[in-house]
């Protein structure tokens, strides 16, 4: 076939479909989402989204285990939330092949953390492959597939940023059969009770010498001899292209696909026959340890940074003794600072809504924030939240905070503010918690009917799910209700009416104890939505405009101050929400759209 | 390709003035030419209106798919502040396509920030070779504001001599079918455009 452009996303599902995967389940995640979102795409894949990783790997794991080829897909912080079942399927291996995808995300582009997944690997004691471009992802998907099955070990399948968003030709192969394996029961496999979990760690640490050895010779690790063999060059991933880039054919190469086990033999032959060994990896020093435990002494961390991502500018600085060529004129005279532009609440966005009311009342209320779009609520001029951890971490968090700041005498009421796909995530143990614990704590769901941050996914709330099928869609309201909090705690308001959403938020902060706050009002980039709304905008009244600047501290980028007028020059950017209306206390701003 | 065996591109803007449509089009035309090509963005974020970058290299044999700083041969701003946000990643005698359309971003709306005057002078004493593409302006002409992206590509096209693929082609493959016959229009109008 002809080579296409595909990211590593892309490669990882036209692999996935050419290894004959019929169950994939992921929680999305940048940069992991497209993977799902492409393999849906494909025939005979059933593809789904779990509320959160732990479910999506179980439901692969479940799919292993019946004899299905099954795929995991997550962010690298997905990994935390289902370490549980990764770690205990190392000892019970699999029936159909299982590969878990992580995309980790070095330089924290979308992320909270920049955690390396590789050190999973060892922990979970399952084998691990590393592709370092779109091509690899297709052909060690594939791979990984087949080492599943052959050794009986899920199989980690560890990605990056710029692997997964980055596009390169790829050859597509022909698909193999999604083949099912018999589903035999067997419990001395599967069913991880203490005797048979002794039994099977045995046989786990076996499996991983048998593996090494495998390691030593499989094509997925390979040396690339080079002009010369001064310098030999260990790497793994996209350090892999780095590397190359920057020291080209006079290095010789050790590039590791099959990165768990490491394979000592290889690493041996490769060290021996080169006079200055240099491990080139981006994030912890997981190759150079090993190196090191073999007894060579290499260069590795003392120069390539640990923190944040690797470029080639990086290496060499690092390496070559040559400044990187600067796009300047010498003597150049200083140029003017370009303004911030960091990511916003778009216009007519329903959260603002939220964050407006609740900055009314910031005299009384401490916010506890959580991972999705409300996040940049944090920022000024909203500054809705004082922290915000991990996804889910907001409800349950603020059972401890608030009880610690009461000890200390704060009477401030805490609101604990994530989205209904966190809700759905990690959000509900929380809740459960705080009602059964009587905790003082408002928890407010941000319900704008999907996952909006990583690009519009569907949650168990909407009605059709990834294929497009319709599905039950799971009722926030109801879930709250059925923890048992009385009717007059739970309210559901509409974000964009300031005055009822700042009802409920009053009436949650005379109330001692849990209170439940739903604003509900659904995003404004989703496509039906959008399309509702042309052709409605909100204009100013320069005649009865005083520029008193409340408007400008809803922070819409419909608004701007511009030539000392206060304008909405663009009807298309904004919605028409309203919001700024029923801010202005000159009542200078109205509907100019076609009000329906 | 004289003497280096690769070229770097960089192309950079606000979130919705469709840089990835520009990059993606750009990338298959130039692997329809025959050269091995990586593209990388950085994307995840829904909202509009951060700033964003995809970086496109291509040559006989591509390697990093990322463009570090001082590396880009040749910048293309979107937006006149992105391309002072961004001027350090070009390289010393590398290309400066600039246009000049402002889009304030919010710290500039609410006045906690301040847009940066005569950003075009400034660059241009310190860039050997910049030129202004006032694309968005003629896709304003156009009547069609979205197209500046395609004006920009057929500006690069010309720029980069680059004339042999089925531009055409691709840009009515790749743009939704209701905005197909502007955008070959602003395509047009981009490889024709005078750039000072
Ligand atoms: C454990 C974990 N999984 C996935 C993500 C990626 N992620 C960040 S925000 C988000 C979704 C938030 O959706 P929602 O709560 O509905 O808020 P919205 O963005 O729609 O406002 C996801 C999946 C993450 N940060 N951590
Ligand atoms: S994508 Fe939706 S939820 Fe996210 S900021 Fe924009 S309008 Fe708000
Ligand atoms: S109506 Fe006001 S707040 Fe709403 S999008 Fe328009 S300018 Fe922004
Ligand atoms: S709130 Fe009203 S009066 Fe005040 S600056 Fe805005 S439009 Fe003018």
């Amino acid at each position: 076939m002809k080579p296409v452009l595909l990211s590593g996303d892309e490669a990882v599902a036209r692999g996935a479909h050419e290894a004959g995967c019929a169950v994939a389940a992921a929680y999305p995640g940048t940069p992991s989402t497209e993977i799902l979102e492409n393999l849906a795409r494909y025939e005979n894949v059933w593809c789904q989204w779990g509320s959160n990783e732990k479910v999506a790997l179980e439901i692969a794991l479940g799919a292993s285990i019946g004899g299905a080829r099954a795929l995991a897909a997550m962010k690298h912080v997905g990994l935390n939330v289902a370490a549980d079942p990764l770690l205990s399927m190392g000892y019970a291996g699999v029936n159909g092949g299982l590969v878990v995808v992580s995309a980790d995300d070095p330089g924290c582009h979308s992320s909270q953390n920049e955690q390396d997944n590789r050190l999973y690997a060892p922990l979970a004691k399952v084998a691990m492959v590393e592709p370092s471009d779109s091509e690899e992802c297709r052909t060690y998907i594939r791979a990984a597939f087949d080492l599943s099955e052959a050794f009986d070990t899920p199989v980690l399948f560890r990605m990056t940023t710029r692997v997964c968003h980055s596009k390169s030709l790829v050859v597509p192969g022909v698909p193999r059969d999604p083949a099912m394996k018999p589903y035999v029961r067997n419990t001395g496999k599967f069913a991880l009770l203490p005797t048979v979990a002794r039994v099977r760690h045995r046989l786990v640490e076996e499996k991983l010498l048998a593996l090494e050895e495998y390691a030593n010779t499989s094509p997925l690790n390979r040396i690339e001899w080079g002009t010369s063999r001064e310098v030999g060059i260990i790497t793994s991933g996209i350090a892999y292209q780095h590397a190359r880039e920057v020291f080209g054919d006079g290095a010789s190469y050790l590039k590791l696909g099959l990165t768990f086990p490491l394979p000592s033999k290889l690493i041996r032959t490769f060290a021996r026959s080169v006079s200055r060994l240099y491990v080139i990896e981006e994030g912890e020093p997981y190759l150079e340890t090993k190196v090191r435990l073999l007894g060579f002494d290499c260069i590795g961390k003392e120069l390539v940074p640990l923190c944040g991502e690797l470029d080639a500018g990086i290496l060499r600085a690092a390496f070559l003794p040559q400044p990187s060529p600067a796009g300047q004129k010498e003597d150049a005279p200083a140029l003017p600072v370009a303004p911030p532009r960091p990511p916003v609440l778009c216009a007519g966005c329903p959260h603002r809504g939220f964050y407006t009311a609740l900055g009314k009342r910031k005299k009384s209320v401490v916010g506890v924030g959580d991972i999705g779009c409300y996040g940049l609520g944090v920022n000024p001029p909203l500054e809705g939240f004082d922290y915000s951890i991990c996804m889910g971490s907001s409800f349950s968090s603020a059972i401890g905070f608030s009880r610690a700041l009461a000890q200390s005498g704060d009477a401030r009421k805490v609101f604990a503010i994530l989205g209904d796909s966190t809700f759905f995530h990690s959000g509900i143990p929380g809740l459960v918690d705080a009602v059964h614990l009587g905790a003082n704590v408002c928890c407010c769901i941000l319900d704008n009917r999907i996952t909006a941050m990583t690009g519009h996914q569907e949650t168990p709330g909407t009605a059709r799910d990834l294929m497009g099928n319709e599905v039950v869609p799971v009722d926030v309201v109801a879930l709250v209700k059925a923890t048992g909090l009385p009717e007059e705690r739970i309210r559901v308001v509409d974000p964009l009416d300031l005055a009822a959403t700042g009802a409920a938020m009053d009436e949650a902060i005379a109330a001692q104890g849990p209170f439940v706050i739903v604003s509900r009002r659904p995003c404004v980039l989703l496509k039906d939505v959008a399309k509702s709304l042309e052709g409605q905008w909100c204009e100013v009244d320069q005649k009865l405009c005083r520029q008193c600047r409340q408007c400008l501290k809803i922070g819409c980028p419909a608004i701007a101050s511009k030539e000392g007028r206060i304008v909405i020059d663009d009807p298309v950017l904004c919605t028409g929400c309203g919001l700024c209306m029923q801010v202005c206390p000159f009542g200078a701003i109205r509907k100019g759209g076609s009000v329906r | 390709m004289s003497g280096r065996e690769e070229r770097n591109i960089l192309l950079v803007g606000v979130g919705g003035q469709g840089t990835i449509l520009t990059s993606k089009i750009l990338s298959q035309g130039l692997v329809d030419l025959g050269y091995d090509v990586k593209m990388s963005e950085i994307h995840g974020m829904a909202q509009r209106g951060g700033s964003v970058s995809t970086q496109i290299k291509y040559g006989r044999k591509i390697y990093a798919p990322n463009i570090g700083p001082g590396e880009a041969d040749l910048l293309v701003a979107f937006e006149k502040a992105e391309a002072l946000r961004w001027f350090p990643w070009l390289r010393k005698g590398g290309i400066l396509v600039l246009d000049p359309r402002e889009i304030y971003p919010v710290p500039v709306l609410t006045g906690a920030a301040t847009y940066p005057e005569n950003v075009v002078e400034s660059l241009s004493a310190v860039v050997e070779n910049l030129r202004v593409a006032p694309a968005a302006k003629v896709a304003n002409e156009l009547g069609s504001p979205r197209s500046q992206n395609m004006v920009l590509l057929g500006a690069l096209v010309s720029l980069l001599g680059l004339e042999g693929a089925a531009w055409k082609d691709l840009v009515a493959r790749f743009v939704p079918p209701k905005a197909r016959d502007v955008n070959l229009l602003a395509f047009e109008r981009g490889a024709a455009l005078v750039m000072r």
